[in-house]
């Protein structure tokens, strides 16, 4: 069935390609963009498993050296716990209240609700340095600095804006009827949300919790301004590596959080393929 | 009737729903910028002097000037390489479309950290980029530490911001109405310029604004690929918070760069969905494994 209707889709572009071939120019310019775009993601795994103690690009040998270091040193699996345990709990906060805040405002309309929607989504274009500054005044005063309350509350909502985005698209193809039916069939609102709304907009939730969780993992500038002696996490301790210490443990770390997000994104694929099939 | 259905349903739980969201915005992002506000104002007393400091105090605006500078060449980098790439993504079929679509997201992905110690090894002294440049005969070319390093990084994170919009809008064009151009007889850099430039104009305008804006705020990439004596606005907000305890003076610059942004964003908005634009990378990835 799926297959006979991409079929009917295709083949006016397959017959358009005669009179309007794409030009030779723009595939070449295309290619060199799309190596900008990965080239440095490429580098970083070949980049951890050099043997050199600088930075440097080719690796003249291979070794495990710096994954061994990673993995031994109690800083470096420290700060990788303690990013672990931050993005986990920020991504679950941020997925219960982004999804409420997300089925609140699908059935609210006007121009307050317009303006609150707005409001969620605005840490997503306030400069993260901004926040930073700021946060880190006011949590000098509350004693949250250095906490991991203050990370996870901090990393929290910057994951909002992802599972409202998220949640949001997932509510778009959901069918208002299949509610009022439930609740005519004698299930509570709590009931109908949870048998009918959550199955099928489950995908966006895990989607938005997925994002939350990476935002998290990798945030770095409100972490920076957070960190203290006894509380970092992986990112701020990378940048220590890069700024004060010229540790090249960092590749080994790259890498992982590379392979780690990777993993972490493929995630929702696999669902999907797996749900394709049945 | 979907409208009689929403309507009928208790508005006020909805509204309740909305309230932890808004509590912690209201924690992580409200009370400190408004404390910042208030602080940037009111220390000692209510006075100006801080937000006058900033365009007597002769680095502010040197520092933001050059945050400008760099913001406008990142975004000119960007839309010289995004818009062809865009262009492309329109024109390929559906699988490669996909494959590009994701090469596009690869820098979201790739770990700020990472990504950032990917540039220092390449751009370094010693590093491959000074080799290829001196194969070509060009001597001394060192990019880290300098405006251009910065440039290169920022360009290639910020790329996406300029493609998604871009692919959103160039999508929406009808390519036959630029057969139908060059079947009338125009050259085909004339039907471009006639029929397909201004189609894509919302999509440019956009991108540019988000492009220019985002890059206003970097903070991790001039501080890791820049020079100290050539530091960006962030640095500046930074060094002032941490280093000189300037907690007003440093409010009062927050506040600065915080209207600056959203001023720009909210002019964006205007040409569709900005915000939103930022979101379509979510959103692509769960259409795409649909």
């Amino acid at each position: 069935m799926s297959t006979a209707v991409k079929g009917t889709t295709r083949r006016p572009t397959r017959r358009q390609r005669g009179v309007d071939p794409i030009p030779r120019w723009l595939i070449v310019i295309g290619a060199a963009v799309a190596l900008y775009f990965i080239l440095p993601t490429l580098i970083v795994i070949p980049l951890s498993f050099s043997s050199a103690s600088a930075f440097e690009f080719p690796p003249k040998d291979f070794s495990l050296r710096w994954y061994e270091n990673f993995f031994t040193d109690p800083i470096w699996l420290k700060s990788l716990g303690n990013s672990f345990l931050v993005a986990i709990l920020a991504a679950l906060i941020a997925t219960i209240v982004g999804t409420a805040a997300a089925v609140g405002l699908n059935r609210l309309t006007g121009r307050l609700a317009g303006f609150l929607r707005t409001l969620l989504m605005i840490s997503m274009v306030t400069p993260a340095i901004v926040v930073a500054v700021a946060v880190y005044i006011s949590f000098l005063q509350w004693h949250l600095t250095g906490s991991l309350l203050g990370y996870v509350l901090a990393h929290a909502a910057l994951g909002v804006p992802f599972v409202l985005v998220s949640v949001t698209t997932a509510l778009g193809g959901f069918d208002a009827t299949l509610l009022r039916a439930s609740s005519s069939l004698g299930a509570s609102p709590l009931h109908s949300f949870i048998r009918v709304t959550m199955p099928l907009i489950s995908r966006g939730v895990i989607t938005g919790a997925i994002f939350a969780f990476v935002t998290s993992f990798d945030e770095v500038v409100i972490a920076l301004f957070l960190r203290s002696p006894t509380f970092q996490t992986l990112p701020v301790q990378m940048y220590n590596s890069v700024t004060f210490e010229l540790d090249p443990t960092i590749s080994a770390s790259s890498s992982l959080v590379v392979v780690v997000v990777t993993i972490i994104f493929l995630v929702p694929l696999l669902i999907g393929s797996r749900k394709k099939t049945r | 009737m979907t409208t009689t259905t929403r309507t009928r349903r208790a508005p006020r739980a909805s509204w309740l729903l909305l309230v932890p969201a808004l509590a912690l915005l209201a924690v992580i992002l409200l009370v400190p910028l408004g404390q910042s506000l208030l602080r940037s104002i009111g220390t000692p007393q209510f006075t100006l002097e801080h937000y006058a400091g900033l365009f007597t105090d002769g680095v502010t605006m040197t520092v933001l000037g050059r945050t400008a500078l760099t913001a406008v060449i990142v975004t000119i980098v960007a839309f010289l390489l995004g818009y062809p790439y865009a262009y492309l993504m329109t024109r390929v079929g559906p699988r490669l479309r996909g494959v590009l679509l994701v090469i596009v997201l690869i820098p979201f992905w790739t770990s700020v950290m990472a990504r950032n110690y990917a540039w220092i090894v390449l751009l370094q002294r010693g590093g491959p980029v000074q080799s290829v440049f001196e194969f070509f005969g060009a001597g001394d070319v060192v990019f880290q530490g300098s405006v251009v390093g910065v440039t290169i990084a920022m360009s290639q994170v910020l790329l996406p911001f300029m493609v998604l919009p871009l692919f959103s809008s160039l999508g929406g064009i009808d390519r036959k109405l630029l057969l139908a151009a060059r079947g009338l007889g125009s050259s085909p850099l004339v039907a471009f310029w006639k029929i397909y430039w201004p189609l894509s104009r919302g999509g440019v305008v956009s991108g540019l604004i988000l492009v220019f804006t985002l890059s206003l705020g970097f903070y991790v990439t001039p501080a890791l690929l820049g020079s100290p004596q050539q530091s960006l606005i962030a640095q500046l907000l930074a060094q002032r918070t941490t280093q000189l305890l300037d907690f007003a003076g440093a409010g009062a610059l927050g506040i600065l760069v915080l209207v600056i942004t959203l001023a720009l964003v909210a002019w964006a908005n205007r040409f569709g969905g900005t915000i939103s634009a930022i979101g379509v990378a979510s959103t692509s990835q769960q259409k795409e494994s649909r």
